[in-house]
């Protein structure tokens, strides 16, 4: 059965207090995940009171400030700073977003930072992603064709072009892999073992949708599963976290949609 | 299959598994078709049960020897049902994670409901073909 209650040794606990306010005003707390996979023990919450003035505006430019300044034990990942690699997706007061896009003042209160939720955790703040990517992998995200290779560029019209990149740049194509949508769906929490999530399935409708891709009905046989694909019960977690701003509740309906024309 | 160390699969035989069960997409066109079908018919129950608030059971019985009635009572037994079993079965696969646990209670289910609908429409025909006597 479905376990509704956190295994005892992932009860998180209080942690230390770190006060680096260095006698300024401007503070801020921080109360942020901690788990070392080699220390015997529960993970806690440390808290951070840390100099707002000290660091740039955003959660990321502050939890960089902790571990340049307070803490070099913390363990997150980061990359681009400007919410194009996707790296930085964590919890954030309560919402899957990433953390180079989050102003800290839009966080009203204590900043509480946790991995993105319902996957194993490396170490911290960093999710083990090795499933999702290994699903991404299954659904063979490249180009197949049965064609041979023109000599020059596959076409495309601006119109089908259009249906990846979407009309206001939000189409399927904008995702970059963050999982933040995935996370926060919870069919993905209870059988995540086989439903691919709303980023897996917006990556599928991505290539089913492609003008220039011959396997549309091969890539629909493969979803075709009460769990690969029905898992998705319209619950819209997906679309609300998109940290894009992208809408992976409605690539899965259009693959739905796909699946009645095929049987009809 | 023989049950292999999960730990030291793969990732991607993991996230494979045993591939696609080339199925869903019916079990999800029903649903729809019995929840579109539905609104009627419910609508249909509560304006008889409205309608026939004061009737005796004699009156009750005439009214259901209607041809018409009685087809839709049937109608809305099966679907109604129908609708529910599916509905039930979704619930199953979402939170029973054990697969010889959810087989057995989801065919368990399907046969409750099959028993439950028969006993309904043979109550609604022996209830119409009495026909007010």
């Amino acid at each position: 059965m479905a376990k509704f209650t956190l295994p005892k040794k992932s009860k998180v606990t209080k942690g230390e207090k770190f006060d680096a306010r260095n006698d300024g005003t401007n503070t801020k707390n921080f109360s942020v995940y901690r788990w070392n996979p080699d220390e015997d023990k529960n993970p806690r919450m440390d808290e951070y009171d840390i100099n707002l003035d000290e660091c740039g505006p955003m959660v990321l430019d502050a939890i960089i400030h902790i571990k340049d300044n307070v803490d070099s034990t913390l363990t997150f990942r980061r990359s681009c700073r400007e919410g194009i690699c996707g790296s930085c997706a964590m919890n954030i007061d309560g919402r899957n977003r990433l953390a180079c896009l989050t102003p800290i003042n839009e966080v009203k209160g204590d900043v509480k930072i946790t991995p993105l939720p319902h996957m194993p955790v490396v170490k911290d703040l960093v999710p083990d992603l090795n499933h999702a990517y290994a699903q991404y992998a299954s659904i063979e995200p490249w180009m197949k064709t049965d064609t041979p290779a023109p000599t020059r560029e596959r076409l495309q019209s601006p119109e089908d072009a259009q249906k990846l990149n979407g009309a206001d740049g939000k189409g399927p194509a904008g995702c970059i892999l963050c999982f933040c949508c995935s996370t926060s769906c919870p069919s993905y929490w209870w059988n995540s073992d086989k439903f691919m999530g709303p980023a897996i399935l917006l990556n599928a409708w991505r290539w089913i949708t492609d003008s220039r891709d011959e396997a549309t009905g091969e890539r629909l046989d493969d979803l075709e599963d009460p769990f690969k694909l029905y898992r998705c019960h319209t619950i819209m977690n997906c679309t609300n976290a998109c940290p894009k701003d992208l809408n992976p509740a409605k690539s899965i309906a259009e693959i739905k949609k796909l699946m009645v024309e095929k049987h009809s | 299959m023989s049950k292999s160390n999960n730990a030291i699969l793969t990732d991607m035989k993991k996230a494979k598994g045993l591939g696609s069960a080339h199925h869903g997409a019916i079990h999800k066109l029903q649903h729809d078709i019995t929840t579109l079908v539905n609104i009627p018919l419910v609508a249909w129950v509560i304006y008889s049960i409205f309608s026939l608030r004061n009737a005796s059971y004699q009156e009750f019985t005439i009214w259901m020897s209607n041809p018409v009635f009685i087809v839709m009572a049937t109608l809305f037994v099966i679907v109604t049902l129908k609708h529910f079993a599916l509905e039930l079965q979704v619930v199953m696969e979402d939170y029973i994670s054990s697969k010889w646990l959810r087989m057995v209670k989801v065919v368990g289910m399907k046969l409750f409901f099959f028993a439950l609908g028969t006993t309904a429409i043979i109550s609604i025909l022996k209830i119409a073909l009495s026909g007010g006597a």
